[in-house]
């Protein structure tokens, strides 16, 4: 393998700032329909970018976001002041469009650029500015955030403002600005993957650091990137001979991996949190486990050997401090699906076969109640497995995981190796009463309803949907709103109860803070019942007799 | 007795016994222009603009029409009628309704800044002005003409120079001319799908437009081969975006001409390679400035952002009050895909 840092070609472009090629890179990544074409955009960036902007761009990119410098109702206010829009009028530009950051975007006109326009200063000095900001009293941060809105075009002022505010995202996966770094670099992908995941300071860290060698070593919390599996869409038999395959539950909770390295603990989230101090329990395990150990396994509630329903640690999450209480009612179990690294080796190229027996061994003798080997559903054919998986949920589990004995551990979201095949959603017939505009492609059109149930003559609102339609019935629906809804101002509209939809989900759990009484997970419009009227919509006794089932 | 009155088949003058734009059939209609919202079937007998007429005949068939050149007044039971330019596309016209010294203006659908094609929009004094507000929000800001065609041109110098056809993709009547007319100089020759070479045609053999001033319009048939369709620029109406029509045109990038393109979530949601922001109704200052001009110390607001637009123009201290009307569902003002297919007759190509 080649060091990195030599096949980098800078082209810096004259023309442009670095901020503009940024706004440009956005707007490329968000407009662009074919996957070649944002491939293509990535690589362009990579080339022309200056080097402490390609290393925030990977930072923001792999949603290593700053902190917000100021608050969303700050900067309303402020763009109000600036242009003179009265706040109600704000409220329904930005109803409208779904994005705080895009309104004002829009709102604040563009000066007109003469040729001498100084090109626009990079990325990395933007952000440093924020950084340095977060200290700073209000009446300096709003200086310099109008000066940079009247020198911005409308473009570079949208990302601007999602950097500022914090709620920047890009619609391209990881995986594909790690395979347009490594093609740049001339790397594996699955290297890339892997040093850029972990703990680093995008404030500090050079390119080239961040991409040599060294680098990865110093870092001994980064995690690997995760293997994740798609849903079966066909019939297992497909998948060939049973022999070959293993099965095992799927569990619903945190997906995570339990690092020991240099005689440290860390445990990361799937979506790359380090969320070791969440999980004061799994103490147990820095003496117990050997250094250089890294498991993929569920981070789940278990109590006596048995799985708890997931909202039961959802409620310790959210907290800074973990009580007593709260430790004892939700203990925290790790349910071990794969060994990554063993003696500090990256062991992931092996047969998951030969990975699953190391990983025996290291649960047995770990010998730890909160640490339990996911256990293997035996089957001699497809038939068993398909009704075995009808138990799942009894189970507190959403299906079976399926994965080829002799696979390797991959990066990211691959076919063919390991399936995701799930039970079929628990449902319900609603009818929708209140309707509020999305945001992003949803924008200006009404997709996100609440949908209630029948409780005696009056309906009970139960929980929020905004997915499962074609464009095409949410353009139906929109129409429906316009045309039924009560209010002509705010951004909810209370809306004829006429519209009934079935309302799929995958669990089921009692809530004090919703007014039904439970909470749903996964809500989805499973379709649209144009067949039937909101007197045949399910009753509030229909949830509570799930719940009953499946609320444990 | 109010000069006019909002009924449910659309704006009526009692003292002329006529309708603006009447959305259910009537005796006698006065239309300010040829888009399918606002020009319906079923009416016994129809005034507009001579450059209207074509298209009324093109989509309505045969039937009574009479014709009035702006500022020409007609007279309707005593009731002055006169047409001014709307500048929304070719013959949209503004209607003045004068009658013992009340004077309303019905806007139609209307834009300010002249396109060079449509006739300059002329504001009319009146007592009373019904505007239009599809995009009366602030938001809606547009670019100058001229920067949007140079925007247009360098997408497809970029599509060419990836070995990529441009399809752009307009509505039939007003906009696909407006597209035509940014491509002046950089491009002889369109491909177009048949329902904009209809409508071309039909433009040019009356006389609408003159011929010679836009490309030359190529009729996108079966006979074509592909390799013709290499690097060429298409322009499409919406109704034929994600057909089976466009694969032909492979390898295209696809651009949409819409002012709904100013959002960018609406931009994604049409899955387009690129927008232009490129409108034929006015932008929210626009809106405004053609209020102010009128004099109008009452405003009407039909189709669009009217509940937000009227809220303004009240708090800025002109009385404005909403209408329901059933306009607002031509291509440009419907903002989601076009799920009916009263928008525009777009006879399939092939």
């Amino acid at each position: 393998m080649n060091n990195n840092s030599d096949h980098i070609e800078v082209e810096q472009s004259l023309r442009e700032g670095g901020m503009t090629l940024f706004a440009n890179l956005v707007y490329e990544l968000g407009t662009h329909t074919k996957t070649n074409d944002k491939f293509k955009a990535l690589i362009a960036y990579f080339r022309n970018a200056e080097a402490g902007d390609r290393v925030w761009m990977i930072a923001l990119f792999s949603g290593r976001r700053p902190r917000r410098t100021i608050s969303g109702g700050k900067l309303q206010e402020w763009c109000s002041e600036l242009i003179g829009l009265p706040e109600w009028l704000f409220a329904e530009c930005y109803h409208t469009v779904g994005d705080l950051s895009e309104t004002i975007a829009l709102l604040i006109p563009e000066l007109p650029r003469a040729n001498d326009h100084p090109v626009s200063k990079s990325l990395s000095w933007y952000i440093e500015r924020f950084l340095e900001l977060e200290k700073s009293d209000e009446e300096k941060k709003k200086t310099f955030i109008l000066d940079s809105w009247r020198e911005l075009s409308s473009r570079e002022r949208f990302v601007f403002n999602k950097l500022l505010s914090s709620t920047f995202r890009v619609g391209v996966s990881q995986s594909m600005m790690v395979n347009a770094l490594a093609k740049l670099v001339n790397l594996e992908p699955s290297v890339i993957a892997h040093r850029i995941s972990g703990n680093w300071d995008p404030s500090t860290t050079p390119f080239e650091e961040l991409l040599s060698e060294e680098s990865s070593i110093a870092d001994h919390s980064k995690p690997y990137p995760f293997y994740l599996a798609y849903a079966l869409e066909q019939e297992p038999e497909a998948l060939g001979l049973p022999e070959e395959w293993q099965a095992e539950w799927k569990w619903d909770g945190i997906r995570g991996q339990i690092i020991k390295r240099n005689g440290t603990l860390f445990v990361w989230s799937r979506g790359e949190d380090l969320i070791t101090e969440k999980f004061p329990e799994y103490n147990l395990l820095t003496d117990l486990l050997p250094d250089g150990t890294v498991i993929d396994g569920e981070i789940l509630p278990l109590k006596n050997g048995e799985v708890l329903n997931f909202n039961v640690l959802q409620t310790r999450i959210g907290r800074k401090n973990i009580t007593k209480k709260q430790l004892d009612e939700a203990p925290a179990g790790i349910f071990a699906y794969d060994l990554l690294e063993q003696d500090g080796q990256d062991i992931r190229h092996l047969p998951m076969e030969e990975r699953r027996h190391r990983l025996a061994a290291i649960v047995a003798t770990v010998n730890l109640p909160l640490l339990v080997l996911s256990p293997v559903i035996e089957f001699d054919n497809w038939e068993q497995l398909t009704r075995t998986r009808l138990d799942a949920r009894l189970r507190n589990s959403e299906g079976l995981m399926l994965k080829r004995k002799s696979s390797p551990y991959q990066v990211g979201r691959k076919r063919g190796d390991w399936w995701k095949w799930k039970i079929d959603p628990l449902t319900i017939d609603a009818v929708m009463i209140y309707a509020q505009k999305g945001s992003g492609r949803r924008s200006n059109l009404y997709t996100d309803y609440t949908f209630a149930v029948r409780d005696g003559e009056k309906l009970v609102a139960f929980t929020k949907a905004y997915s499962g339609l074609t464009d095409k019935e949410f353009a139906q629906v929109d129409n429906f709103v316009k045309k039924n809804s009560l209010e002509k101002f705010g951004p909810v509209r209370t809306v004829k109860p006429e519209l009934v939809f079935e309302i799929a989900f995958e669990g089921i759990a009692a809530s004090n803070r919703h007014k039904s009484g439970v909470a749903l997970r996964f809500p989805r419009m499973l379709r649209w019942r144009k067949d039937k009227t909101v007197d045949e919509i399910n009753t509030i006794e229909d949830l509570k007799t799930m719940l009953e089932i499946y609320g444990k | 007795m109010s000069l006019i009155e909002f009924t449910d088949r659309g704006l009526f003058c009692p003292a002329g016994d006529f309708y603006i734009d009447p959305w259910k059939p009537v005796d006698k209609a006065v239309i300010t222009h040829g888009h399918s919202d606002h020009a319906r079937p079923g009416s016994k007998q129809f005034l507009c603009h001579p450059y209207t007429k074509p298209v009324l005949q093109l989509r309505l068939g045969d039937n009574d029409y009479q014709t009035a050149e702006w500022k020409d007044p007609v007279y309707m039971n005593g009731v002055a009628v006169t047409l001014y330019p709307a500048g929304h596309i070719l013959g949209s016209s503004q209607v003045k309704v004068e009658h013992k010294g009340q004077v309303w203006v019905v806007s139609g659908d209307y834009k300010v800044e002249d396109d060079g094609l449509s006739g300059a929009f002329e504001p009319v004094p009146c007592n009373t002005f019904v505007t239009e507000s599809t995009f009366g929000l602030p938001i809606y800001n547009w670019k100058p003409q001229k920067s949007i065609y140079q925007d247009i041109r360098t997408w497809i110098r970029g599509n060419r120079l990836e070995g990529k056809a441009s399809v752009l993709i307009a509505y039939s009547l007003g906009k696909a001319q407006r597209v035509l007319h940014a491509l002046v100089g950089e491009v002889d020759q369109v491909y177009a799908h048949g329902a904009i070479w209809n409508m071309q045609e039909t433009l040019l053999n009356s006389g609408v437009l003159t011929r010679g001033i836009l490309p030359e319009l190529i009729r996108v048939t079966s006979e074509i081969p592909k390799e013709n369709f290499k690097n060429a620029v298409i322009i499409a109406p919406p109704s034929a975006d994600g057909t089976p029509w466009m694969k032909k045109f492979s390898p295209a990038a696809v651009g949409i001409c819409s002012g709904w393109m100013q959002v960018r979530g609406n931009q994604r949601r049409r899955n387009a390679d690129a927008g232009f922001a490129l409108s034929d109704h006015s932008d929210w200052k626009g809106l405004l400035s053609a209020v102010e001009a009128t004099g109008a110390s009452r405003v009407f607001v039909t189709h669009g952002f009217q509940s937000a637009f009227s809220r303004y123009l009240n708090e800025a201290g002109i009385e404005a009050g909403e209408v329901q009307t059933e306009y607002g569902t031509d291509e440009e003002e419907v903002t989601q895909d076009l799920t009916n297919d009263t928008a525009e007759q777009v006879a399939t190509d092939e």
